[in-house]
């Protein structure tokens, strides 16, 4: 076992352990952290894909997350209010099943990332980084312009939404949802990455004019990575609005955007579990410094500059060295 | 006769008022080598991307295997069998030497929307990368990361990815440099028996490489070809030893 490997597995403990623990020591609030570090973490994981694996720096995918949280929010929304989301040309109806949601989520997600990545990944550097950015911020103002669904201020949810055969409103049983879809998608986005698609999305990333070289469209296969970099994302957005029971257009600003990317630095971008890492670490430094002091993003913005300068493979390169690249 | 594999007739390129490609014509049949010489500066690069793709003309064509390819960017000229190797390597340097030959394979079969097994473990694209490793000589350093090469053995390693894409024409820019006497031999032998293969298109400043391989020898001189023909004439060319190999150096 490599020291990776090893270091991902208490990586992967961590948050079962922190929620079972709390569980047993009836301390449901500390369940709701570690299942809020568990969805920003898959949130993470979403955008790895695309900045650790293919170089892609998006600065726009709270646009993705928002647009989860949203479908979240609509869909149950009409389904507490009885009314339908559309009558003609056919029936539309609210829900208020999970799975459903998610479905949605991952497709609204998926639309908008193949939308946003047609036109974005015409560029590269600091454009793209701005045009995401843009995009992201489209969205947010268009969340707060839009009465029907609360505008500025959100959409309330007063019963977090079914999943078959568990009470989602007990925090013990809505963590063990939300860490299983995290645990699912790492194994998927560990698959990928070692994959033929991912073997391709990373050189393209080190090297495009060789990728294209050997006979491969780069664009095409950024696009792809985006888009199931944004479903990843969304479907993140949904269960973060499923768990605060609410959503509002901050899920779209580019602070959030700005926080998913943290996530993804701190933890050590292009690693499987970097997410995992950096969302557990911001949480815990959300809880802890936030009691001490208002001004606790000082602090995270000091081990942010830490890392850039000094440990650029973030926490897991920090601990576990440089990647090993054949297996 | 048969007809060439790869037809450039009356290509131009001007960068501003610099004419880097000047009506270039010429012709590569199969199972020869033909040999782009000239001093620094002459276009041979400039040229070489107009051919690849990489660089579009702004007149004349590009024929290839009887298509013109005139209109195709870089990944379909590649896609129809044009293998180029670059003079400065380009290689995905974080990942291993196999690695850099396998997406070679991948590359050529074009099935990259895979997403679940690990492409590391696809016995057909790891023992193709390998075969195109050990007729260049690289299978000993396989795990190696592609960063901590040599600048010959990553000048081998282009070689050897261009070999996995299993290509009609072989567009060599300057494969011997930096590889010093005995790998530059090496490859010098490696390259002939190639050219039964596919057909070579060579760029290259190592005169002995040249003069023993190339069965025909094109002299680039400011964009313009100044003289065609084989070893034997071009020695013997007045025009391109002025031009060239020096006057003085006439023996």
């Amino acid at each position: 076992m490599t020291r990776e490997t090893f270091l991902n597995v208490i990586l992967f403990a961590i948050l079962p352990v922190t929620a079972l623990a709390a569980f047993a020591l009836d301390e449901p609030f500390i369940i709701t952290l570690a299942t809020k570090a568990a969805i920003l973490a898959l949130a993470g994981v979403g955008l790895n894909i695309a900045l650790g694996l293919g170089g892609l720096v998006s600065f726009g995918h709270a646009a993705f997350f928002g647009l989860g949280g949203y479908a979240m929010g609509i869909l149950a929304s009409h389904a507490q209010s009885y009314t339908p989301l559309m009558e003609t040309p056919f029936l539309i109806e609210g829900t208020k099943s999970m799975l459903v949601i998610w479905g949605v989520a991952i497709i609204a997600a998926a639309l908008a990332a193949l939308a946003i990545g047609a036109l974005s990944l015409r560029t590269t550097g600091v454009y793209f980084i701005m045009i995401t950015l843009a995009f992201g911020q489209m969205l947010y103002y268009f969340a707060i312009s839009w009465p029907a669904y609360g505008g500025e201020d959100g959409l309330s949810i007063y019963i977090r939404n079914d999943f078959p055969g568990l009470n989602t409103l007990d925090p013990i049983q809505f963590f063990a949802i939300a860490f299983g879809v995290l645990a699912i998608v790492l194994f998927g986005a560990g698959r990928l990455a070692k994959a033929p698609f991912g073997l391709a999305l990373s050189a393209a990333r080190q090297n495009a004019e060789r990728v294209e070289t050997v006979g491969l469209t780069p664009f095409r296969i950024r696009l792809v990575a985006f888009v199931i970099s944004g479903a990843v994302t969304g479907l993140a957005g949904a269960l973060f609005a499923d768990l605060n029971r609410f959503v509002s257009p901050t899920m779209f600003s580019w602070h959030t955007s700005g926080e998913i990317m943290i996530f993804v630095i701190l933890g050590g971008v292009g690693r499987l579990f970097g997410p995992v890492a950096g969302a557990a670490l911001f949480i815990l430094l959300e809880h802890t410094l936030g009691g001490i002091s208002e001004f606790w993003q000082v602090y995270l913005g000091l081990l942010l500059l830490g890392v850039v300068l000094f440990a650029r493979g973030g926490l897991i390169g920090t601990i576990a060295g440089r990647e090993v690249a054949h297996d | 006769m048969t007809d060439p594999l790869l037809k450039l007739s009356d290509l131009n390129k001007s960068f501003g008022a610099l004419k880097a490609t000047d009506n270039v014509s010429l012709t590569l049949m199969p199972g020869e080598i033909h040999a782009l010489i000239g001093p620094n500066g002459a276009g041979k690069s400039t040229l070489i991307k107009q051919v690849a793709g990489g660089l579009r003309s702004d007149s004349g064509t590009v024929e290839f295997a009887g298509r013109d390819v005139t209109p195709l960017g870089t990944v379909a000229r590649a896609r129809a069998g044009l293998g180029r190797t670059f003079q400065i390597s380009s290689l995905a340097m974080e990942y291993t030497v196999l690695q850099n030959t396998v997406l070679g394979a991948l590359g050529h079969d074009g099935a990259v929307m895979r997403f679940f097994r690990p492409v590391m473990k696809d016995r057909a694209l790891v023992d193709r990368g390998m075969a195109a490793l050990e007729r260049v000589g690289l299978a000993d350093q396989a795990a190696k990361r592609t960063a901590d090469l040599s600048h010959g053995q990553r000048r081998l390693l282009e070689v050897a990815v261009a070999l996995t894409l299993e290509p009609k024409v072989f567009l060599m820019d300057e494969p011997m440099a930096g590889l010093g006497a005995s790998g530059s031999k090496r490859l010098t032998g490696f390259l002939d028996d190639l050219r039964a293969q596919a057909p070579i298109l060579l760029v290259e400043h190592d005169m002995d490489a040249v003069f023993a391989l190339a069965d025909r020898i094109s002299v680039l001189v400011y964009g313009q070809v100044i003289a065609t023909g084989t070893a034997d004439e071009i020695k013997r060319d007045a025009a391109v030893r002025e031009a060239y190999l020096g006057a003085e150096d006439a023996a």
